[in-house]
């Protein structure tokens, strides 16, 4: 039975009084991530906005176990972490590694290719915020098509952001699953299900940011229920390379309807310079994702 | 100066603790205020909605009925005004109340 938001559990491994900004989508990130794991998990963090909120020594603003990593060696500090826990007999800790959008799709690339490919006994968790956030706003890999970062040309980003889901599938890991902070008991239910598999799995997490897309703190939640309606990010999950939609996309999918990405964006100061073509194209862009993802949840 | 080896500190871990950004409700310019007369958890006296727990990102509003906002560390970025179904939850300016200020009154000389 799915999940519902008066039977996700009272404790918290999150403490007030943390460095994060006002509004930031990471607690709601964290505070479902470590409910669903009751827990009992090992984390490994990058340099990224998740350091931040985790505080500088000697106190931290989280009760799990949180190792900072180098930037590039996430998944390999999280891979050691798990063969020693697995050597250890502690059976019942998960080894979370959790980064920004940077430490997994441009930076920890590498690291977390190798672990993937190893079968590493991890979950990766990459929480987009689509570009450096906590460095000063620059671009990243997932940047989206027609954003503007202080790092790319004034009128927007003229690439569009990496595939990291497909990027991750293409390694034949068990589980892949994207989920949003704007559906906490989706979020929950994958976590979970993650957990008790075996193996590396790898979930990617929609993570609106007020600072640097240019919004008001308030919206946190709409922006990320909005990423979801227009279709922007797709929830979806793929078990042993059988892929389907889930939650709101499923229903989307099934009635067909989707609202379009300007309604999204119109309140984000990152697109406010965006042309109407870069706009379009960025539309464009969605609708073709869309179209394939809901082909492939009714193929396979 | 003492060398890194003869450093008295045993570990290098950091232990857990509230406030470890300080007080963080200092952030703040609007206060979030429930007005228990509209919250479908504080009509019905019991555990039901729960939507401003759920997405509070900073933890501070309780599991109760009606919601408790811990207004030390609360950083009033107002998603719980936002995500509330019956708009029980109003953001109050924090100065509200208090006489404005005017430049004579300072004695900044600008």
């Amino acid at each position: 039975m799915a999940t519902n938001i008066l039977s996700l559990p009272e404790q918290e491994f999150m403490l007030p009084g943390n460095r994060a900004c006002a509004g930031c989508s990471i607690g709601i990130i964290f505070r479902h991530v470590t409910k669903a794991l009751d827990g009992k998990a090992a984390f490994v963090v990058p340099a990224s906005c998740f350091t931040v909120l985790c505080g500088m020594y000697p106190s931290s603003s989280v009760t799990v176990p949180i190792i900072n990593s180098v930037f590039p060696g996430t998944a390999a500090c999280a891979s050691g972490l798990a063969a020693s826990l697995e050597r250890q007999g502690k059976t019942d800790m998960t080894v979370v590694a959790m980064a920004g959008d940077g430490g997994t799709a441009d930076i920890g690339i590498q690291a977390l290719s190798g672990a993937a490919e190893r079968g590493a006994n991890i979950l990766f968790i990459c929480y987009d915020n689509e570009a450096y956030m906590n460095t000063g706003t620059q671009r990243s890999g997932m940047t989206p098509l027609a954003a503007r970062t202080s790092t790319t040309p004034t009128l927007g980003k003229i690439q569009p952001p990496k595939d990291m889901p497909a990027i991750l599938e293409a390694h034949g890991i068990p589980y892949i699953a994207t989920a949003s902070p704007g559906y906490p008991t989706d979020l929950y239910d994958k976590v979970q299900k993650a957990r008790d598999i075996r193996g590396t799995r790898y979930m990617h997490l929609s993570a609106p940011c007020p600072a640097g897309w240019h919004y008001e703190a308030k919206d946190t939640v709409a922006m990320a229920k909005l990423a979801v309606e227009t279709g922007t990010f797709i929830l979806a999950e793929t078990v042993e390379g059988v892929y389907r939609l889930t939650g709101r996309s499923l229903s989307m999918a099934k009635a067909g309807k989707r609202k379009p990405v300007r309604e999204f964006i119109r309140t984000q100061g990152r697109f406010s310079r965006s042309s109407e073509e870069a706009l379009d194209e960025l539309q464009q862009w969605v609708d073709n994702r869309w179209e394939a993802a809901v082909h492939r949840h009714e193929t396979s | 100066m003492v060398e890194t080896r003869h450093c008295e500190q045993q570990t290098a871990m950091s232990w857990p603790c509230a406030g470890e950004g300080g007080r963080t409700g200092d952030w703040r310019s609007m206060k979030p205020v429930l007005d228990p007369a509209k919250c479908i958890a504080a009509k019905k006296d019991s555990i039901v909605c729960m939507l401003c727990w759920v997405f509070c990102p900073d933890n501070v509003i309780t599991r109760t009925a009606p919601p408790e906002i811990d207004l030390e560390y609360c950083k009033g970025c107002g998603i719980c005004m936002e995500v509330c179904p019956s708009q029980a939850i109003t953001m109050v300016p924090e100065n509200e109340g208090q006489p404005a200020l005017n430049v004579e009154e300072t004695g900044c000389d600008v």
